[in-house]
């Protein structure tokens, strides 16, 4: 039905160089590829979700050609869960967020990679790039996944958005040295349920005429928004398939599950009116922590806001991030919020500059709370995101921002090896506590 | 106080030291501006307790005297009097009105006492030079443009003058940056300057000082302490306050491992660069230059206008290189570029520029490249 073994009365096209192809042909006159696809309406949809295919371990195997055929299972450190596994240990039954321990007793032969962010940040960046040159309408999911709204750009491509896709992940093949995924339809929903058919290396589509019938049997946690406890209520409402729910009628959907009810009705007709925009960044990204004990000393706020800045720094370069602006929240005993905000000069990912911006503005929102006041609870956040490349320029300004910059880059590297707890700044210390410790 | 003044005169000297004034006043008194007959010339002066601007000009003096009146007010009255009207000032009895008659108009404004006017104390001032009015010019035009307006670093806003010694010569040099770009302009020490501090002088005052720049060719004396400045034209003299900070070590990020020249015709570079930048978004005003095989195509693309290219001839003997400059960064610089070449000198597409004019070597900028 939807994939490359289905419907073959059509004419098709080879994945391999994307030639169209006569109806009923078992390969490519081209290329004598047997790597084809037919689909009535190949030509026509222009929605698709592309997937690399064990993103981490693939990249992993390219960099070390030695692990080519050998289970390869990034994941490890700080969780001790499986972050990735390639396709020969899926085969002995692993799969990402197993608990380490249970994925080396299924595989105990795999060869396992402690995560590298920033090599993965930066291959799934190329490879965005390159998606970009397919069509503007880029929007990404993660670093290694992304959907695409190729309408209208056939008359650019001299091609139909399925060509331009083959061409794309042949390219990013033969460029990246990585495998991906494409599920093409008319809609979003679709386009990202049809990339996982045919993984890896696959091509699905999902067409108007057959959306339907392919839903029917899907479970409803193929909704996106259907999380657990979602799913948990649907059951015991004894709708399990998308089928199903398609049959109740909208009105009591809504009635029963509220907002969410019109989303499991409209995708359970396998509409989808949510357009592909570029930059669908989160609005904010931010921490906040209450105390056991009110603090009204400005010295430790300040010990207790440098954690936050960290992990909302992490949060940022770990969703390849930047902010331009830094919001600092206190709260007094007494239940009064005070914010303060501050606008950088350029969006930034790093603990150290949203620490320094975020210190000032405590000592402003203390001058803005009653005299005498304690707090209970201090937030930092960063807004204004943008794409993580345009963090942290250098400054001509400032001569030692770069300095700050790479010693951050480096006390990430070490705890990307070592753990979190294995390098950290003084000033997240009270004086005279660590040596007590430890 | 009782005088009469020409109209043109008069109106010459407020336009200078009305601008001081700001807009909106918390503080009545320095929304006024000071006017002091005697002896055959009127002095006015104004004040934003930073910056003071003081005018003399000649007017004819029927009884000496002081007082203060509202300045944008009396700025407007003059500026709509006919030309060639001669102004007749004078205070009333009591000193709380300003009447002004000039043909069959008249304007009474409500004046505040002298006394409550503030005086920027000059202080001692010890250092003081000369410069030419058109070396002050290009100090001040080959820097400006690259004074940050960001409020947290205050110490950016504003032009650094300091004294640097360039292979053995003692210069007077001009700084600015905002960041992303760098001026830096120098010309021999003159004497007397020899000890002077370094100082931040403060956007406004910049701006005041080049309107009063324009309007004369004479030597303007300078004399600073290190928390004000004073310079001294021939009818006026702007004191200001300086930045109380300290301007960052430009030494540092200034590069000197680039080694990849381009040199480019200024007139058609600026043009080709003002013709392609109009596509560019209008947010990151980004064009792209990509140079090799004595070619330099500069482009620009946005999602929302489309694309632009444009080559240029140039002179370029290294292998490809691909950068990104914001195109109005790029504008500013090769406007203040006064031989007819301008040379590029590159490192690599993330690394700091150097821009030089021609073969002046008196003038250096440096600009942050941009993602493309």
């Amino acid at each position: 039905m939807t994939t490359k073994a289905a419907n073959t009365t059509e004419n098709g096209l080879c994945r391999n160089c994307g030639a169209d192809i006569p109806a009923r042909a078992r390969r490519c006159d081209s290329c004598s590829s047997p790597r084809t696809i037919f689909h009535p309406e190949l030509r026509t949809l222009s929605i698709a979700h592309l997937d690399c295919d064990a993103f981490y371990a693939s990249v992993e195997k390219r960099d070390d050609p030695s692990l080519r055929d050998k289970p390869v299972i990034v994941g490890g450190g700080r969780r001790g869960v499986v972050s990735a596994a390639c396709y020969i240990a899926r085969i002995k039954g692993v799969h990402s967020a197993m608990p380490m321990f249970k994925a080396l007793k299924l595989c105990p032969d795999a060869t396992v990679i402690r995560p590298d962010m920033d090599k993965y940040v930066r291959v799934g960046r190329q490879i965005r790039e390159l998606m970009r040159e397919v069509s503007p309408l880029v929007e990404p999911l993660s670093v290694d996944e992304a959907f695409l709204d190729l309408s209208g750009t056939e008359r650019l491509h001299r091609a139909s958005p399925a060509v331009a896709l083959i061409r794309l992940t042949n390219r990013i093949e033969r460029e990246i040295g990585v495998t991906a995924s494409v599920g093409l339809s008319y809609n979003k929903f679709l386009a990202k349920l049809a990339s996982d058919l045919d993984k890896p290396r696959g091509f699905a589509i999902i067409g108007e005429a057959e959306a339907l019938e392919f839903l029917d049997s899907q479970p409803v946690s193929r909704i996106w928004g259907v999380g657990k406890a979602l799913r948990r209520k649907l059951t015991s409402d004894g709708l399990h398939t998308i089928g199903q729910l398609r049959s109740v009628d909208e009105k009591r959907l809504i009635t029963r599950y509220g907002s969410m009810g019109n989303r499991l009705a409209r995708f359970s007709r396998g509409e989808d009116s949510r357009k592909v925009t570029p930059h669908s960044l989160p609005k904010n990204v931010s921490n906040e922590t209450t105390f056991f004990e009110d603090i009204a000393d400005p010295a430790e706020l300040s010990r207790r806001l440098w954690p936050l800045c960290e992990k909302v720094s992490g949060r940022m370069k770990a969703r390849d991030l930047s902010g331009r602006t830094v919001t600092l929240k206190l709260k007094t005993s007494k239940f009064q919020t005070l914010t303060r905000s501050q606008a950088l000069p350029d969006p930034t990912q790093l603990a150290e500059t949203l620490f320094r911006t975020a210190e000032v503005l405590v000592t402003r929102a203390i001058d803005g709370a009653p005299k005498g006041s304690a707090f209970r609870l201090i937030g930092v956040g960063l807004s204004n995101l943008s794409d993580g490349q345009e963090a942290d320029p250098p400054d001509l300004a400032d001569p030692d921002a770069a300095h700050r910059k790479r010693i951050e880059q480096v006390m990430d590297e070490v705890r990307g090896k070592l753990g979190s707890d294995a390098i950290s700044k003084g000033r997240g210390l009270k004086p005279g506590t660590r040596n007590a410790n430890s | 106080m009782k005088l009469t003044i020409e109209r043109a005169t008069l109106l010459k000297a407020l336009a200078h030291v009305q601008s001081v004034v700001e807009r909106r006043n918390t503080i009545p008194i320095l929304a006024n501006v000071l006017l002091d007959g005697q002896e055959g010339a009127l002095t006015l002066t104004a004040t934003d307790m930073d910056l003071a601007i003081t005018e003399t000009v000649p007017a004819e003096i029927g009884q000496a005297g002081a007082t203060t009146a509202p300045a944008h007010t009396l700025y407007d009255i003059v500026r709509k009097l006919p030309d060639g009207a001669q102004v007749e000032i004078e205070t009333d009895a009591s000193a709380a009105q300003l009447l002004i008659r000039a043909g069959r108009s008249k304007f009474n404004l409500a004046t505040l006492p002298v006394e409550d006017f503030p005086t920027m104390s000059g202080g001692d001032l010890p250092n003081t030079f000369s410069l030419e009015a058109e070396e002050l010019r290009t100090l001040v035009d080959r820097t400006r443009f690259a004074v940050s307006t960001e409020e947290t670093r205050y110490y950016l806003n504003g032009i650094y003058l300091h004294a640097a010694e360039d292979e053995g010569i003692n210069m007077l040099r001009a700084v600015a940056t905002d960041g992303h770009r760098l001026a830096r302009v120098q010309l021999s020490m003159p004497s007397g300057g020899e000890g002077m501090p370094g100082v931040i002088v403060p956007r406004k005052a910049i701006g005041e000082l080049r309107k009063l720049i324009d309007e004369t060719t004479d030597p303007v004396e300078i004399s600073m302490s290190d928390t004000r400045i004073r310079m001294t034209f021939d009818d006026a003299v702007l004191t200001s306050k300086l930045i109380d900070g300290t301007f960052p070590d430009y030494e540092r990020v200034i590069p000197t491992g680039n080694d990849k020249v381009l040199s480019v015709d200024r007139g058609t570079f600026a043009q080709a660069v003002d013709r392609v930048s109009t596509i560019s978004s209008e947010k990151s005003r980004a064009i792209k230059l990509a140079v090799g095989n004595g070619l330099l195509t500069l482009s620009a693309t946005s999602a929302e206008n489309g694309s632009a290219t444009e080559e240029l001839e140039v002179s370029f003997a290294h292998d490809l290189i691909e950068i990104g400059f914001n195109s109005r960064y790029l504008l500013d610089i090769t406007a203040q570029i006064e031989s007819d070449g301008a040379e590029f000198v590159f490192a690599d597409a993330s690394s700091p520029t150097i821009v030089r004019d021609g073969g002046d070597m008196s003038a250096l900028y440096v600009l942050m490249p941009m993602r493309v």
